[in-house]
């Protein structure tokens, strides 16, 4: 019987090509826009690091001016102090922690015949790598002991690996960073998670950097520190009344396994501010937050409002073009009444009339949905080429979304065709055949 | 019109059919006042100068890895060197550039104390050059001269003792009334002096976003840094031609440094706004397929209906109906359907403005948009009905009289 449908549907949509190809067109257009919104915004709240986003958290701490608050006093400084992270981590009361901050390095090939090249740096401590799930091609992280002994060691990304040593394996190699010797000890093998959420300071989606050093050395000066940096007090001269001071630029992360230890550290925070406002910091209420990698990135409103705006537009224009399918089948179906009336009146039960019509339906959102996914394909490129850098690993059509697209298609406009197929079922046999 | 009635009782027997077309209109409406409303929203945001000459501009970024290097001396050496390049009007150091998304704020307060309020600003790290670099209109006082230029030194604390500010600094400092900021002295850091020499007219922060883009502040000092941008003036016209020239020449003139990025404040802008450009088209793209499927819905369903009366069309014009007055009567229904529609719309238009005023902090809609809206959608209702109207109007009086 299927098939027997099947046909009839081809026959009645070549008969009524002008108004099949305007339903097809428009859920197409419907299917196209929605879905190209919805994959800029799956992407750009895509969780980047699902096995363990529950158990990283992002602490902040308020420090800042009693008078004249962080963000109104909504939220506290988004970035931390020198001294606040150092002494938590010091404290060591987290499974594990990880103090961070964006740097910037010249490297000095050793072939004296390549220039030098500057890169985006990152000086972190060693927890870093194994709270973000770095992977490795060579090596790996170094020690603890070599951030609290402040060797010169150094951690590069692939492609940083291929200028400098054309892809070999370079642990145990030196490099010249600013002037010093630094000692690879890993090379990271392609690294990019979208949202960059362990540093959403300087853009959410960022590249990742060319060359890890640990946190210990920006004390030191054996690199720059570079990145965002809000300063609120008068600080004094130099680096040591810099990392003394109340300018906030680090980042720091703790990695809690479960509810208790969640509880402990909160307690735990809570205390060191109690303890440091006796030191006569701190002077605005205790406002402690620890906020997991989800709760993080919806903080820091990673999804821009132009894609939430958009998404919810394409949505209403979704329903326009199903409203539209509504009504074009409506017309469509209600005009076979006569054909309705006569088959109803050879014997074809209203279910098997429903059957039909509904296989009808089904054809032209199957129609719709491939549109639909050309159409969300050619917008996707187009986002990417008007966006740029920023939108370039957001825009990717993965099978998820080509099967969400289709039963899209297809489940709103069988939906969409209840309501005809109803109203042509329910066509009065006896009042047809005495119209012919 | 005389058959309103008639075409009003005649609606209500099919309403299913209107009602999803006035649906669709109130829909259409909705979105496409709200989507235009927005990029209006965004094309004042573009609209903005940033103050500066962004024409005949550029600026690179000059990185020092030599450990032996003199970074005071480089950094006069290389300025002399682009200010006397034949077609360059004047260059700068700077730590920030405008429209660029990173620079430096501070707070500024009018009294000294950890206590006080203060009004956050840019900051702009320049020399005397920077007014006719940046090609800034001095409204009020002087621009400094080359004795008011200090060195800085990395994370150095202390400041210069003059500054220059924006317009909309000085009345933010001073709202009584900030043409009186001349001559006042205001404070840094809670309790550091600054006498205000001059008032530029306009001159952006770097951030784009922020709510006061358009306080900024010049501060005389010259940075002794080991990564520095320059930014360069030249002659009208001869951007393009001069960029390599100096990027070869300073690159050439010392081999302890890298010099890079080079970029015009003209990619500056196109990057900057450049997702709000991306979001206006779309929102373009989208208002304009919309109207359009909502105006082949119109056709769609009117032809249906014409097709389902083609025997009372027929009758009508046996009856001595003219083919303009049959034409009418589908004109005037869709008025109607429109009418409703819009109706609706207006409600659905005010209540996502309110939705998106709220929720993502927009100002809200002005009555001329949807007023707007309102004769767009008229018009599109028309156009669209017109075609089938036309065939309605070609129908024969002698149709009437065959069967099915």
């Amino acid at each position: 019987m299927f098939s027997y449908y099947l046909r009839l549907a081809a026959i009645s949509i070549r008969r009524h090509w002008g108004l099949s190809l305007i339903m097809i067109t428009a859920i197409g257009l419907g299917i196209g826009t929605a879905m190209t919104t919805v994959t800029v915004n799956y992407m750009m709240s895509a969780n980047p690091i699902p096995q363990k986003s529950e158990q990283l958290f992002y602490v902040q701490l308020d420090n800042w001016d009693v008078n004249d608050p962080w963000d109104e006093g909504q939220n506290p400084p988004d970035q931390m102090t020198y001294t606040d992270a150092t002494n938590l981590f010091k404290a060591d009361k987290a499974f594990r922690h990880s103090i961070s901050a964006q740097a910037f390095a010249v490297i000095e090939p050793q072939d004296p015949d390549l220039l030098p090249i500057t890169v985006n740096a990152r000086a972190n401590s060693s927890d870093f790598f194994a709270m973000f799930n770095v992977p490795f091609l060579y090596g790996g992280a170094w020690n603890a002991q070599a951030d609290s002994n402040k060797e010169l060691v150094a951690v590069i990304n692939k492609e940083t690996n291929d200028t400098l040593f054309a892809g070999k394996n370079s642990v145990g190699e030196l490099l010249r960073i600013d002037g010093n010797l630094f000692k690879i000890v890993g090379v990271i093998d392609s690294w990019q998670p979208t949202p960059k959420y362990y540093d959403l300071s300087s853009g959410a989606f960022n590249d990742t950097e060319a060359l890890f050093v640990p946190f210990s050395l920006i004390a030191e000066e054996k690199i720059t520190r570079a990145g965002n940096t809000s300063c609120w007090k008068p600080s004094g001269d130099g680096m040591a009344a810099f990392l003394r001071s109340e300018c906030v630029w680090l980042q720091f992360w703790v990695e809690l396994r479960d509810e208790q230890e969640q509880q402990d550290y909160q307690a735990f925070l809570n205390a060191y501010v109690k303890q440091q406002k006796q030191l006569g910091r701190f002077e605005r209420p205790l406002d402690n937050r620890l906020s997991n990698v989800m709760q993080w990135l919806e903080n820091q409103e990673v999804v821009a409002d132009d894609a939430k705006m958009m998404m919810a537009m394409s949505f209403m224009f979704l329903i326009v073009c199903l409203l539209n399918t509504v009504g074009l089948l409506l017309a469509k179906f209600l005009g076979k009444a006569p054909e309705i009336g006569l088959r109803q009146a050879l014997g074809a039960s209203k279910a098997t009339l429903f059957y039909q019509y509904l296989v009808e339906s089904a054809c032209i959102g199957l129609g719709g949905g491939l549109l639909g996914l050309i159409l969300a394909w050619l917008g996707l490129q187009s986002v990417a080429a008007m966006y740029g850098d920023y939108m370039k690993d957001l825009t990717g059509l993965d099978t998820t979304m080509v099967l969400l697209a289709m039963l899209l298609a297809l489940g709103s406009t069988v939906i969409a065709g209840l309501y005809p197929t109803w109203r042509a079922c329910n066509v009065q046999p006896s009042q047809q055949l005495k119209s012919q | 019109m005389l058959e309103s009635g008639l075409i009003i009782r005649a609606l209500m027997r099919n309403k299913i059919g209107a009602l999803l077309i006035a649906l669709q209109i109130a829909l259409t409406m909705t979105i496409m006042v709200n989507a235009i409303f927005m990029i209006q929203d965004r094309q004042q945001q573009m609209a903005r100068s940033s103050g500066i000459n962004e024409g005949d501009t550029f600026y690179l970024t000059n990185t020092i890895f030599a450990q032996d290097y003199n970074t005071r001396v480089g950094l006069q050496t290389d300025l002399n060197a682009i200010r006397k390049t034949p077609g360059v009007v004047d260059a700068i150091q700077i730590n920030a550039i405008p429209l660029s998304g990173g620079g430096w704020s501070s707070g500024l307060q009018t009294q000294p104390g950890e206590d006080k309020d203060g009004v956050n600003t840019a900051i702009y790290m320049v020399d005397d050059h920077a007014i006719n670099t940046l090609d800034l209109e001095l409204i009020a006082g002087e621009n400094f001269s080359p004795s008011d230029i200090d060195w800085r030194l990395p994370a150095q604390s202390a400041w210069p003792a003059k500054v220059i500010i924006t317009q909309a600094l000085a009345n933010a400092l001073f709202p009584d009334n900030g043409q009186s900021a001349l001559g006042k002295t205001v404070y840094i850091s809670n309790n550091q002096p600054m006498q205000v020499i001059g008032i530029i007219k306009n001159l952006q922060a770097p951030w784009n976003g922020w709510s006061g883009v358009e306080r900024s502040a010049l501060v005389p000092f010259q940075m002794e840094t080991r990564s520095g941008r320059y930014f360069i003036r030249t002659e009208p016209g001869r951007r393009d031609e001069l960029m390599p020239l100096i990027e070869n020449m300073l690159a050439k003139s010392d081999k302890g440094r890298i010099i890079r990025r080079l970029t015009t404040m003209e990619e500056t802008r196109e990057q900057s706004y450049r997702q709000h450009n991306a979001t206006n088209k779309i929102l373009m793209t989208v208002v304009s397929t919309l109207t359009l499927i909502t105006a082949f819905g119109i056709v769609g369903l009117a032809i249906f209906s014409i097709n389902r009366r083609t025997k009372q069309i027929g009758t009508r014009r046996a009856l001595g109906a003219t083919r303009w007055q049959v034409m009418r009567y589908f004109m005037v229904e869709n008025l109607f359907i429109s009418a409703v529609g819009i109706i609706i719309g207006c409600i659905g238009t005010v209540s996502l403005n309110y939705w998106l005023v709220n929720k993502f902090n927009m100002t809200p809609l002005g009555f001329e948009l949807i007023a707007l809206g309102v004769v767009t959608l008229v018009i599109v209702g028309q156009l669209a009905v017109l075609y089938p109207a036309r065939k309605a109007a070609l129908i024969s009086p002698a149709t009437a009289t065959r069967t099915v």
